[in-house]
């Protein structure tokens, strides 16, 4: 049989979802950014709700998610996406409304408008999407930069004393009544990344409920940001990230585990 | 029924916003304007119209909200003052370049830093010149009494959505405060989302739904993309100045000395008109009632009739710099104003008037700013 015969459009088993353009990603080679996109995407897909539902891009390296993602999408300021969330929620209550942002956004200039978008309860998801530093600027330290770790800003290090700990933002907002769903997931594998879909569709589950706040940290690599290639950045995210930001669920329906 | 009502400039504002069927509100407290949230909380707008009435956790998550449920088509509004809007300046940027409709309200407090609760007009400047960061200008609407306080929503709401463009109303401590008689308008019912879309379809991110994706952003990358960006804003406000500039003159026809004022400063210059009219002193009013776009080409040809102008204001000299590029230095202008949140009397205006232009009415050289202020 020649391969021609089988590459056929009727032989297809799998294709990129539709709610993802053909734009090249302007992520580095190797960043889990792209993967998690996808994922967002194919759960938005296979839901069907790609009609009602309105996305909210951040500052930082998923500033251009628009270019990718193939829905309505408000690009916001800095750190302010779950208060443009939040707008657009209540003025829209039927809408699926969800944020994608990185640590430097949603977990330093942006953390009032996340701890209280959380407190609100209000029936957003967001997925937080952390590696441990300022990629797009250029490799700053972050607030979820791990101690010891070298970025531009920290050249001989994070000290804790000086710098402050590394925060985590997921187990903070938690610990609000108006948060209904917690996760840690990442994208690295297939087996993780087919863990972190189903976790964004349970969200997206939750907001079509009206359960109130669901909140997705993907744990992720910046190769470049890290001075590392995308193999040994995954490697070094396994045995370094892990360990201080563990993987899966805090809060499940409400309740923390 | 329109229905007539002694108010507060901030509560008729708030009842105003229900009438004219706004969408949502998103705010914070901050005196001198805090009676605006106050006023809507108590009314259940939610009940009323359905309207959003929501307290934010800042002035700056307050002026994104309005960003999100702008981007969506809503008629969506926001209040503040003064150091309140400096903290919203970033958001207010955004929305220019964006190209999203809004409503601000600035209840003008003295400053600079936390300065003080009382009226002023000092941030003259901030409203008119920019204020946040880049290439954009705010349509400014100045009201001078409760009932513009209440009229100027829906006219607001008309500017920004014909332009796709933040709105200023620029009042103060004085006229948000103050209670007056207020003619209120007859309830107007919510657009439906239905109709919004059918409306705003073209470019507001409501889902995307038999169309191609909508964008909201203001980030353009290609510096040629950006630089359309930015001539595209620079069209609309030259639309502004040709098609919705508004002021207006009071005694002007034969007056032989101009006051400029607007808002609050104009309300106490009209009695400072009528007490040197008493004295057989012809002085005119002019008021801006939008200060962007602003009434240059009137100031221009009033500088051909008048002997010299006095630009009043609760500051220390900001739109005296406009009524001075507005007449070319063909007639003096001075500046006068109290500060600190000192209301300034008509007999003070009068006795400015004559000290600072009457008496040197004759002098007609050209004088340096700095020795006009002295």
């Amino acid at each position: 049989m020649d391969i021609l015969d089988i590459i056929k459009p009727e032989n297809q088993v799998f294709c990129k979802t539709k709610l993802m353009t053909d734009t090249e990603l302007s992520y580095c080679p190797g960043c889990g950014h792209g993967t998690a996109h996808n994922l967002t995407m194919e759960v938005i897909d296979e839901m069907g709700i790609v009609e009602d539902t309105i996305g909210v891009a951040p500052v930082g390296c998923s500033v251009l998610a628009y270019d990718f993602m193939n829905i309505d999408i408000t690009q916001a300021a800095h750190g302010r996406a779950p208060a443009v969330a939040t707008a657009i929620s209540r003025t829209w209550p039927e809408k699926f409304v969800f944020t994608y942002q990185g640590d430097g956004d949603l977990a330093a200039i942006g953390t009032a408008e996340t701890i209280h978008a959380c407190n609100r309860g209000e029936n957003i998801v967001i997925i937080f999407v952390n590696n441990g530093i300022y990629g797009m600027t250029g490799g700053q330290m972050a607030p979820t930069t791990l101690e010891g770790m070298r970025t531009s800003t920290s050249p001989y290090g994070r000290e804790i004393e000086s710098m402050g700990t590394p925060l985590k933002m997921t187990e903070l907002v938690a610990n609000l009544p108006g948060v209904y769903y917690v996760t840690r997931q990442s994208v690295h594998t297939h087996k993780h990344a087919r863990k972190a879909k189903k976790a964004i569709r349970k969200a997206f589950e939750n907001t079509r409920l009206k359960k109130g706040l669901s909140f997705i940290e993907i744990v992720s690599n910046c190769n470049s940001g890290w001075k590392m290639t995308p193999n040994d950045s995954n490697d070094w995210m396994v045995d370094n990230m892990f360990p201080y930001f563990p993987l899966g669920d805090i809060k499940v329906n409400g309740k923390l585990k | 029924m329109s229905e007539l009502k002694l108010m507060k400039g901030n509560e008729a504002l708030a009842e105003a916003a229900i009438r004219a069927g706004v969408d949502a509100y998103f705010g914070y407290p901050i005196t001198p304007q805090s009676e605006v949230i106050e006023y809507l909380m108590t009314q259940r707008p939610e009940e009323r119209t359905g309207m959003v009435v929501l307290q934010a956790e800042s002035e700056i998550a307050a002026i994104n909200m309005v960003y999100g449920a702008a981007s969506t088509g809503k008629r969506v509004m926001t209040s503040s003052s003064s150091p309140g809007i400096s903290l919203k300046l970033e958001g207010i940027s955004y929305l220019a370049g964006a190209e999203l409709p809004a409503v601000i309200v600035n209840v003008v407090r003295g400053g600079p830093g936390l300065g003080t609760i009382q009226p002023s007009q000092a941030d003259y400047y901030q409203s008119v010149k920019g204020g946040g960061h880049g290439d954009y200008k705010l349509y400014v609407l100045a009201p001078a009494s409760v009932q513009e306080m209440s009229d100027f929503i829906e006219d607001a709401f008309d500017i920004a959505f014909k332009y796709r463009a933040p709105v200023l109303i620029l009042s103060d401590g004085l006229i948000g405060q103050m209670m007056e008689k207020v003619t209120l308008k007859d309830q107007k019912e919510r657009m439906s989302n239905d109709e919004l879309i059918k409306k705003y379809g073209d470019w507001a991110t409501t889902g995307k739904k038999g169309r191609e994706r909508n964008i909201i952003t203001s980030l353009d990358l290609k510096s040629e993309k950006m630089e359309a960006r930015v001539h595209r804003l620079m069209k609309k406000y030259e639309q502004m100045k040709q098609e919705d500039l508004r002021f207006e003159k009071i005694h002007c026809d034969d007056a032989e000395y101009l006051i400029v004022a607007y808002g609050s400063s104009a309300r106490i210059s009209q009695k400072a008109v009528e007490l040197a009219r008493e004295k057989g002193i012809k002085v005119g009013l002019l008021r801006p009632i939008t200060l962007f776009p602003y009434p240059k080409q009137i100031l221009f040809e009033l500088a051909d009739q008048v002997k010299g102008i006095l630009s009043v204001e609760l500051n220390a000299g900001q739109m005296a710099d406009d009524v001075r590029l507005s007449v070319e230095h063909k007639i003096p202008v001075e500046h006068f104003g109290r500060t600190g949140g000192i209301i300034h009397t008509p007999e003070e205006i009068l006795e400015a008037l004559e000290q600072k232009i009457i008496k040197n009415g004759h002098i007609r050289h050209h004088k340096t700013r700095e020795s006009s202020i002295l």
